[in-house]
């Protein structure tokens, strides 16, 4: 089994740090998702593919976080 | 660290050393200690699965509202004569498909005006009130504004979808749906 760099309570800092802004990013995602739906509903059908750019910014955004420090905290 | 919680971790065996793991290590591998850290880590996990699936519904609406648009300008419908209604009448109609409700209302001598009859919040159908000034929705009172179609009272928040109207030849000629760009 590999050692982390980190000690445990820092470890279980950073993974804490990290669960609460994917999960910040997830509710945006959830509003944006929701006003989307709403406009094109109504007939607007022009924020459609800007607010799809954002929420995969978004994801990109949560990916990076997922990949990179997850990893680099169990390397 | 209390001194009975020290004994404890010092009687657990070396987790590297495979050979020398007691036989219940097999159903329970994670140490106390890391459980937490674990169970946080595989719920941002989850999270960053729940943030694809919100992608994967925008990248829904995209590819709904792009085969709307490669569907082309919607077809003209002739709907009823230019003096067949009375004022204050309506008649109910389907267009652009066979399956989507509207309702023309003839609200002067000289204006026909036409609606989807779905309700924008529930989709029951909703009832033309032409001397209150309003359509009605019976299922949770809601009511529209039967020159704009914008909500007036009731649950519903979005406008009822306008349908644009074209006379020719005393014929009244449903054209396609206007654009909500609000």
């Amino acid at each position: 089994m590999k050692q982390s760099h980190f000690a445990r309570s820092q470890r279980m800092t950073i993974v804490t740090a990290i669960l609460c802004i994917v999960s910040l990013i997830a509710v945006l995602q959830l509003w944006l998702l929701t006003a989307t739906m709403e406009a094109y509903l109504g007939g607007n059908s022009a924020v459609v593919i800007p607010a799809a750019l954002a929420s995969a910014a978004c994801f990109l955004l949560n990916f990076g976080l997922l990949h990179f420090y997850l990893r680099k905290l169990e390397d | 660290m209390s001194d009975d919680k020290q004994k404890k971790r010092a009687s657990v065996p070396n987790p590297d050393d495979t050979a020398k793991q007691p036989a219940w290590r097999e159903q329970f591998p994670i140490d106390v200690a890391d459980d937490e850290y674990r169970s946080r880590r595989d719920f941002t996990k989850l999270m960053g699965l729940t943030s694809l699936a919100f992608v994967a519904g925008q990248g829904y609406i995209v590819v709904e509202s792009e085969r709307k648009k490669a569907r082309g300008p919607l077809p003209e419908m002739d709907i009823a004569g230019a003096g067949e209604l009375a004022v204050g009448d309506a008649k109910v109609f389907h267009y652009p498909d066979p399956g989507d409700a509207c309702v023309l209302v003839r609200v002067s001598e000289s204006e026909h005006l036409a609606y989807g009859q779905k309700c924008t919040h529930l989709s029951c159908p909703v009832i033309p009130q032409p001397k209150e000034g309003k359509f009605h929705c019976p299922c949770h009172h809601g009511s529209f504004d039967l020159y704009t179609g914008e909500p007036l009272a009731g649950p519903p928040r979005r406008a009822l979808p306008a349908v644009r109207l074209e006379v020719r030849d005393d014929r009244i000629i449903a054209v396609g749906m206007a654009e909500n760009t609000a």
